[in-house]
């Protein structure tokens, strides 16, 4: 036990003597934490939109004037001909250009019905999507404006007959983006500085030589693995109070759930990463060698994690790996605890799957730790 | 017995690192072990460390076999790395209290054994291990190695790269553990270093060339040794070279080492042939071989 104390209380040496490691450990993942989640929105604001109109009648002008009035679409241009709309988006001058055909009046009062070109310029397929889906609300909100303006005018007796949909969003009224990366990238954070430091860590002895100095030495496998990476938890515990004071403070997310249960779950979760990392470090000769692997796993972990893309989107055989994600759980765990006040049964399945993983993956990298070659 | 080797052979992947090495080392003898870098000098040591397991033959260390018992002989040796490798962020005390420490000890219960040496360093016992000179760092790498009063001292390359002041110092420190009962077993590419040892072996490519004390090793020398100098060194390197009679020629200091192959060498034909070379001022006396040469023949 004296051994393992006395190895605890090198490292955290270690640790605060090395000036370039404290800012990495400290300030980069509050910086990292303001900016993401500020920064990583999936709203789609500030859209170029420009209009081609064959029609010039009140209709059409009324349409537009739809685009002009919502703050998503910033209304730039109206292009006399459709050649040079579509030079415009070529050079990047508009995102989405809505074409209003000739006689777009008249059908619409006589025909009752008429069509409007839409082209989007879609390099980035997830803003064209929201952009599209912007567009539609906007037409439809029009289309039934002048449904009632027609129907007055012409039959009485016919009642329009519509369902609106008024949702409700649970959890996050206002559907306030923040409330939802917070929780997610806080869980990036104390993975990546958890999983890098340990990776790195004991390759570090295996590269200056200590290593071999202490493998000679009595002392037992467990105590120096403990030992080597108790610090790293204490730190990835410390990393995940700063980003929940981060998250009330600065960004207000609510905090529904119990912080005993956050705890006691993160407290399980960082033993997954940091017997990753050993694992890791077993089977690298240098730092470098392991940042690169650790980096490989971390964005798959990322990717894959729910955080950025929905898992219910993914194929199916990627919906299975992402069972092996240990960070999918613990998106999910903070999630739900922080956001919708789950209690410990439950996270139980989370929380028994992570623990399990945890098992393996530290069997796996205290049985693959040798101290002889 | 404090080390017994008997039949060791260690090969990585193609490489044989060492064939069929067996030695053994008495209690509390001082014993070198020479040879050229890549000799597979230190695969022996970290065998004989339990860090690496041979693919053949046995070995003890302090009574203990490196594979069964292992985990004793790792209470019972210091093993000092050639590379130093000790923690360049913590202090050369922490450095020593963390030794102490796994090793279960205390700096104050083994100080007696480290105290000629680390009062040496410790004037500087709060600067940082990085920022000490190799003299330094060796003092504190042999105190960590010996803070746990080992029965068997392994020094794998102590001097390499330190001073010639310093090197002797630790010399002088070898000799006076040694005193002290413990056991040693130290490599050195360095053949003026051997001649402190009590008994050396002649390592290279992997097998032990000779066995024997620095005094009778030379005497396995098997032919006259000569001393020969000139006006022009480089010239007479070449030219004894070129001289048909030759057998060794190394240059050693101010003077060429030189052997004939004939039985009946005379000095006198060989100063005529050097004069016919041109070369003036020339002495031909005849020396005893050193370490040096000796290893020189039996590497050959």
């Amino acid at each position: 036990m004296k051994t393992i104390l006395y190895i605890i209380q090198k490292e955290f040496k270690q640790i605060f003597r090395n000036k370039g490691m404290l800012p990495i450990i400290f300030v980069l993942p509050i910086i990292q934490l303001v900016i993401l989640s500020n920064a990583a929105t999936f709203e789609v604001q500030h859209i170029k939109f420009g209009y081609i109109d064959h029609d010039h009648t009140s209709t059409s002008r009324a349409l537009v004037e739809r685009f002009n009035a919502s703050t998503y679409f910033d209304v730039l241009t109206d292009f006399p001909s459709e050649a040079l709309a579509n030079s415009a988006m070529l050079k990047g001058d508009v995102d989405v250009i809505v074409e209003i055909p000739h006689y777009f009046e008249r059908d619409l009062q006589k025909e009752k019905r008429t069509n409007v070109g839409v082209t989007i310029n879609a390099i980035d397929g997830a803003a064209a999507g929201v952009e599209n889906v912007y567009l539609t609300q906007i037409v439809q909100r029009f289309n039934q404006q002048v449904k009632v303006n027609l129907l007055q005018a012409s039959d009485l007796q016919v009642q329009p007959i519509q369902i609106e949909t008024i949702p409700l969003f649970w959890y996050n009224e206002t559907l306030n983006y923040k409330t939802f990366m917070v929780p997610g990238i806080l869980v990036l954070l104390v993975t990546m500085i958890t999983l890098f430091l340990s990776g790195m860590n004991i390759v570090r002895e295996k590269e200056i030589g200590t290593l071999e100095q202490i493998n000679v030495t009595p002392i037992k496998k467990s105590q120096f693995i403990i030992g080597k990476l108790f610090p790293f938890w204490v730190i990835g515990m410390g990393l995940l109070t700063i980003g929940l004071i981060l998250a009330r403070v600065v960004f207000n997310v609510p905090m529904v759930g119990s912080l005993v249960l956050m705890y006691f779950y993160t407290s399980i979760y960082i033993l997954v990463v940091l017997g990753i990392g050993l694992f890791i470090s077993n089977f690298t000769e240098t730092q470098q060698q392991a940042m690169f692997i650790a980096w490989f796993f971390m964005v798959i972990f990322i990717l894959m994690s729910g955080l950025f893309t929905p898992i219910e989107s993914m194929p199916k055989w990627a919906q299975l790996l992402t069972e092996f994600n240990p960070i999918k759980y613990f998106v999910e765990v903070m999630r739900m605890v922080m956001l919708k006040g789950s209690s410990f049964m439950d996270i139980l399945p989370q929380l028994l799957k992570t623990l399990l993983y945890a098992v393996v993956m530290n069997g796996l990298a205290v049985w693959s730790y040798k101290k002889t070659t | 017995m404090s080390i017994t080797i008997q039949h060791i052979s260690k090969s990585f992947k193609d490489v044989v690192a060492l064939k069929d090495v067996s030695f053994e080392v008495k209690e509390g003898e001082l014993f070198g072990l020479i040879g050229p870098d890549g000799a597979g000098k230190t695969t022996l040591f970290r065998i004989l460390t339990t860090l690496l397991i041979a693919n053949e033959g046995t070995a003890t260390v302090a009574g203990f076999d490196v594979i069964n018992d292992y985990k004793s002989i790792r209470n019972s040796v210091g093993y000092m790395p050639g590379k130093f490798s000790l923690y360049q962020d913590l202090t050369i005390e922490e450095n020593l209290i963390f030794f102490a420490t796994i090793f279960g000890t205390t700096i104050e219960k083994n100080y007696d054994l480290i105290k000629d040496i680390y009062i040496q360093i410790e004037p500087f016992k709060n600067r940082r291990a990085g920022k000490l000179s190799g003299g330094m760092k060796q003092k504190l790498a042999l105190c960590c190695a010996l803070i746990h009063k080992p029965k068997v001292l392994f020094l794998d390359e102590p001097t390499t790269g330190v001073d010639p002041v310093s090197r002797k110092e630790f010399w002088d420190m070898l000799k006076r553990l040694q005193k002290k009962g413990i056991t040693i077993l130290v490599s050195t590419p360095y053949m003026d270093e051997a001649e402190l040892c009590d008994r050396i072996a002649f390592i290279q490519d992997g097998k032990i060339l000779e066995i024997d004390t620095p005094e009778a090793i030379v005497k396995h020398y098997p032919k006259p040794m000569y001393n020969i100098r000139s006006n022009n060194m480089y010239q007479l390197i070449n030219s004894l070279k070129a001289y048909e009679h030759q057998h060794s020629v190394y240059p050693f200091g101010e003077f060429v080492h030189y052997t004939d192959n004939r039985l009946d060498f005379n000095p006198k034909e060989l100063m005529l042939y050097l004069e016919s070379k041109n070369l003036s001022e020339i002495s031909i006396q005849i020396t005893q071989p050193t370490i040096e040469d000796t290893f020189m023949e039996l590497a050959k």
